[in-house]
């Protein structure tokens, strides 16, 4: 694969990924796969961006959804985040530069980053629901997902949607169903200043680095990439002018990772917990083993008989009401 | 109450007044002594709350641990088990809401609470007779009281805020990882207090029929809230109990 390629697909054309190539599959556990793909990665050259939205339209486009026709509130995002059919969005954001003064209009397209460690697919409860593959991308089956929403919470850049149509997630798949016939996703294929490049992770890194270089030369010294270290880096990378503040696009988590409240309700609490409850009924076994049945005696019942034979306000027990003896 | 003194002189018999016990508790006198313990209201109420937890404990031990996740099988399947658990949820909250109303006053704290807790020991032996006297619920079954009640508020609450389908715009996504973890805590906890509440319904005979046909012998009384079954021996029932509240 080669940056933006996107040959003919002839009729004959193999599926080059498939469920073997499966390295993680949530609540659920895979075998090694017999063979590893090649890491890939789709590099998002911000400094490039002319913010045109043809990557957005080119999502739409592939992958056959609409967007209701939103409200313009002032700014150019449009819509105003991402949606179940948005799985990819421009952000923008004006930001003045307190080193110069000058104004930087900074888009970034938002959009599924496909960790390396996908905290969608460590919270996800439904087995099959997210998978990975071993070439880095994350998918959502969504005849498996069941709709709870976990994963909007294990993500740590908040990109997961739930539809309200199907209760089903959806998110950016880096169009794994055309990376599986040796195309690069749309976005990419409609970006028409090669902002947005595919191919593999190695390629696409020294590419950046050119990238950066060039950046560096024009005075933007803090030029970098980011392919965040907290979530095993990304299969999804950014070239940022302003590689040291990450925050000022938009939001970009400075040093995204799997929320420790996540890794403990996936970890410890899980785990613990069964064997809380696995404790709690061994331990009624065995009680119920050594102390035998707490049963009331002939002498209780007698006792309760003296206790209460002149007992006022007692009525009369119906005669076929009487407890066995 | 000198009688009873006679029969059973190691332990003080405590005073008792009318508000030992509860609208519908009443005496029974035939061949056998039988006290009815619970309304026939009470017992539905019990009933309604107890399917729903279990319900409950299904459904989310499902989506808790993948090794569990074969129960949505029991719901037709994981979007449908999604979809329910909530809605039993809120039945539980309801239902609870009937028997917390019903059963609070004689669950609040007693003297011989803190004497029975010291000696849980005993209480584990079925040693009754080093026990101090109790009335309608001991500190074990007060105990999963409240930590029940407890546990219900801490889970709808922490349950409405991950509430995909109608509330995934009250928290905030930080807020809801909070809500999830506290959720699924308390869920083990509560779980754990429902085998200690089932466990020792088995384990002291002749309690099951209180909360099947409302009434348990003289002598479970006798033998497990004896305070109780002096009250009633000494009143037989509550004033203010109408004919209409018969049972």
């Amino acid at each position: 694969m080669t940056i933006n390629v996107n040959p003919p697909v002839a009729a004959d054309t193999q599926q080059q990924m498939g469920p073997q190539d499966y390295i993680r599959r949530s609540a659920s556990t895979v075998p090694e796969p017999a063979r590893k793909l090649e890491a890939v990665a789709k590099l998002i050259d911000v400094s490039k961006c002319i913010g045109c939205k043809a990557c957005q339209s080119a999502c739409l486009e592939w992958n056959d959804l609409r967007e209701e026709v939103g409200v313009n509130v002032g700014v150019y995002d449009n819509p105003h985040d991402l949606t179940p059919n948005t799985l990819t969005l421009m952000r923008f954001t004006e930001w003045v530069n307190d080193e110069n003064g000058n104004l930087e209009w900074l888009i970034r397209k938002d959009g599924c980053m496909h960790c390396s460690d996908p905290g969608c697919l460590k919270a996800c409860p439904a087995p099959g629901a997210i998978v990975q593959y071993s070439n880095g991308v994350v998918d959502f089956v969504k005849e498996n997902c069941i709709g709870c929403g976990y994963c909007v919470q294990g993500c740590p850049f908040n990109i997961p949607r739930i539809s309200k149509v199907d209760n089903r997630a959806y998110k950016c798949t880096l169009c794994s169903d055309r990376i599986a016939v040796g195309q690069g996703p749309a976005c990419a294929k409609a970006c028409p200043t090669k902002a947005i490049v595919f191919g593999t992770k190695e390629e696409m890194k020294a590419h950046a680095a050119n990238r950066i270089e060039d950046l560096k030369s024009r005075g933007f010294a803090n030029a970098g990439l980011y392919d965040p270290p907290g979530v095993g880096g990304t299969h999804v990378m950014y070239v940022l002018h302003h590689a040291d503040k990450p925050t000022i696009y938009a939001g970009l988590p400075d040093n995204p990772r799997i929320s420790p409240v996540v890794e403990a309700w996936k970890g410890v609490t899980k785990y613990a917990g069964l064997a809380l409850m696995g404790v709690a009924a061994a331990a009624g076994v065995v009680h119920m083993a050594i102390s035998g049945r707490n049963r009331v005696t002939v002498e209780d019942d007698d006792e309760a008989r003296r206790l209460t034979a002149q007992a006022p306000g007692a009525q009369p027990l119906d005669p076929d009401k009487e407890p066995m003896a | 109450m000198s009688e009873a003194a006679i029969h059973d002189s190691r332990r003080p018999v405590p005073p008792v007044s009318k508000k030992d016990l509860d609208r519908g508790d009443r005496l029974l006198l035939g061949r056998e002594v039988v006290v009815n313990r619970y309304t026939r209201w009470a017992r539905i109420n019990h009933w309604i709350t107890a399917i729903s937890l279990i319900l409950l404990a299904l459904t989310g031990l499902a989506l808790f641990h993948p090794s569990l996740y074969w129960l949505t099988g029991l719901f037709g399947g994981g979007q449908f088990t999604r979809m329910i658990h909530p809605w039993i949820g809120v039945v539980l909250f309801f239902s609870f809401a009937g028997l917390f109303v019903r059963f609070f006053r004689l669950n609040l704290p007693a003297r011989e609470d803190a004497q029975w807790t010291a000696r849980i020991g005993d209480v584990l032996k079925g040693n009754e007779e080093k026990l101090p006297e109790i009335g309608k619920y001991n500190a074990g079954q007060k105990f999963v009281f409240w930590a029940m009640s407890i546990l219900i508020v801490t889970l709808i609450i922490s349950g409405l805020g991950v509430w995909e389908e109608y509330f995934s715009d009250l928290l905030t996504i930080p807020q809801r990882r909070v809500a999830v973890l506290v959720h699924s805590m308390a869920a083990v906890a509560i779980i754990c207090v429902w085998i200690v509440h089932v466990y020792a319904a088995f384990w002291v005979q002749g309690t099951l029929s209180a909360m099947t046909r409302g009434k348990v012998t003289g002598g479970w009384a006798w033998r497990h809230h004896r305070k109780w079954l002096r009250a009633l021996a000494a009143y037989g029932q509550r004033d203010d109990v109408t004919p209409g509240d018969k049972r």
